[in-house]
């Protein structure tokens, strides 16, 4: 019995001859594909150059982290005093998480609309509400937890207002974008009614625009919970703080026991936050 | 002219209402509902996050004047009347930017790499054993569930500090944010090439490069920038933690209160980070471009 394999391996000749652009090698193509990781590995080499990195310091890294990954097992709390300030701890964590993103709902949600072109058509608070937008959301969370400590004080507050700032970068303008992208048609048909502008967006754009909406503030309720679990390392609240002692105090065991509450903590909020956005939008989304 | 409305009968018209009403009183019971458990998760919040309306609103000010001191200078003048003193560090603060974005680079090439490699195995339409796509799958979760920084810290400590850690940690969490999405887009490839190749006998490596490759490589690299572009911010706090980059002098500006310095940092970071978006995104642009051509 012949397989496919071997009868188009007899008939190669042939075959060439009947197609001879699938055998021809563009040479351009190949050439720019050649030249473009060239370009990107040059310039690998050149960073690694640059930063310093030496093998030597990867070898003796890599077998202290054994050493380490090896003092972390078993994960152990320790005293049970301390479990329950760990307990503590991921509380305040989820508390910054639900708090700072639905402040930042709050916050964005207005200035969505009002940088939204369907809503406001003349551009002078799209422009420099976008470039605000963008502006907030270069600053890192962990920044922005720097600045309002220097506001508020160490504590779980400033935790809280940095996830809002730094989110209401991103909601704003992915509110803005969710706004833009709604069907007009609805809106015309309460104009055409009789409905003032305001209504229009009541009545026309409110009710496409806030399944959207309220799916991605949990998408970014789920993101923020991972955020919050490491604001504390500059002393904004939360389980970061114990993270960050346990680290500098090489506690390994209870590190990796932190970390392991971690994991669970955001797997569970990841279902429960998955779950919901598939009841309120229909299907899920990435 | 009078449009003539038909109107149903009354009994008919009542029993209509009565449903109507029904409805709607259900959908605010339901509203109702949604809207108290939110006040009590607010609350519970509030608790737990020792929130404090008063200290706010005394300290609210404090922000804004925050804000304002960040223009001017030490000797009081705003700071775009003295660009030179405001930007007095440029030349460090340029090499430790640079540091940056190396950091970044490289370490969203090492994830990149790595999760090439793992993609093919954890995606489900081309794994040859179930454990190997579980495990796959299990692992890269666990690289992008710890925060990158936590990865940096514990890196600190193993191979000292500098920019190694955060290199390190950047391509630990990319491998797992990187590996998903690659592992999606693998999944949904269209089979018939994959189909085709096998049948004229190939190896599953000679299938990956000659049938899965061509059809996800663009996607691949518009990924990989998006991951690059969020790497440039997260390398930007490195040095929060001693791992390298500008992070370093931005926390130290900031906690010392060295009010331009933070101002003139923080518009490089922003500069350097609008720019690098403005560009990948042409370049996500241009290769999800070509991927359509096809």
């Amino acid at each position: 019995m012949t397989s496919l394999r071997d009868s188009m391996l007899a008939d190669r000749s042939g075959l060439e001859a009947r197609h001879p652009q699938v055998f021809r090698i563009p040479w351009v193509r190949r050439l720019r594909v050649v030249a473009v990781a060239a370009a990107l590995a040059g310039l690998f080499v050149w960073g690694i150059v640059r930063l310093d990195i030496s093998w030597w310091r990867i070898f003796a890294g890599f077998g202290e982290l054994g050493r380490i990954v090896a003092l972390m097992l078993p994960p152990a709390y320790g005293t049970e005093a301390r479990l329950w300030i760990y307990l503590d701890a991921l509380a305040q964590t989820l508390a910054i998480a639900f708090l700072g993103t639905l402040l930042a709902a709050l916050i964005a949600f207005p200035f969505g609309f009002l940088a939204a072109r369907n809503v406001v058509p003349v551009w002078i608070f799209r422009f420099p509400l976008r470039r605000a937008f963008e502006g907030i959301r270069g600053v890192d969370a962990l920044i922005w937890a720097l600045i309002w400590i220097n506001v508020v004080g160490l504590g779980p507050f400033a935790g809280i207002l940095a996830i809002m700032t730094a989110d209401f970068g991103v909601l704003g303008k992915l509110f803005s974008e969710a706004i833009e992208a709604a069907d007009g048609k609805p809106v015309e048909g309460v104009t055409s009614a009789g409905g003032a502008r305001l209504h229009a967006v009541r009545f026309g754009l409110l009710p496409q625009v806030l399944p959207v909406m309220l799916s991605q503030v949990l998408y970014f309720f789920e993101s923020n919970t991972r955020s919050a679990t490491i604001i504390g390392i500059v002393g904004a609240g939360g389980i970061g703080l114990h993270l960050y002692e346990q680290i500098r105090t090489l506690e390994w065991q209870n590190v990796a026991f932190l970390v392991l509450m971690v994991l669970v903590t955001v797997a569970v909020i990841d279902a429960v936050s998955a779950r919901l956005r598939f009841a309120i939008i229909g299907k899920r989304t990435p | 002219m009078a449009i003539a409305v038909p109107t149903l009968p009354e009994h008919q018209a009542r029993a209509l209402e009565g449903a109507y009403r029904g409805a709607v009183a259900s959908k605010r019971r339901q509203a109702l509902i949604g809207a108290a458990v939110l006040m009590g998760c607010i609350a519970a919040a509030a608790w737990a996050g020792d929130v404090d309306l008063a200290t706010f609103w005394a300290n609210l000010g404090r922000f804004t004047s925050y804000l304002g001191r960040l223009v001017y200078l030490e000797n009081g003048q705003p700071v775009w009347t003295d660009i030179a003193e405001w930007y007095w560090g440029i030349g460090r603060w340029t090499r430790l930017l640079v540091e940056t974005l190396f950091i970044a680079y490289i370490g969203t090439v090492l994830g990149g790499l790595a999760a090439l490699v793992l993609c093919f195995l954890a995606a489900a339409n081309l794994a040859g054993r179930r454990w190997v796509c579980f495990l796959t799958r299990r692992v890269l979760e666990f690289c992008r569930t710890v925060p990158e920084i936590v990865f940096a810290l514990i890196f600190v400590v193993a191979f000292g500090l500098g920019p190694l850690p955060g290199v390190l940690a950047i391509a630990i969490h990319t491998t797992g944010a990187l590996g998903k999405l690659f592992a999606e887009v693998v999944e949904n490839i269209d089979m018939k090439p994959v189909d085709g190749v096998a049948a004229a006998g190939a190896s599953w490596w000679q299938t990956v490069r000659f049938a899965v490759v061509p059809q996800v490589m663009s996607n691949f690299a518009s990924y990989g920038l998006l991951r690059f572009e969020i790497n440039v911010r997260g390398a930007a706090v490195m040095g929060f933690v001693g791992a390298g980059g500008i992070g370093q002098d931005m926390l130290e500006s900031i906690r010392k209160f060295y009010y331009s310095d933070v101002s003139a940092i923080l518009l490089l970071i922003v500069l350097t980070v609008t720019l690098i978006d403005l560009g990948t995104e042409r370049l996500r642009h241009h290769l999800l471009g070509m991927e359509r051509a096809h």
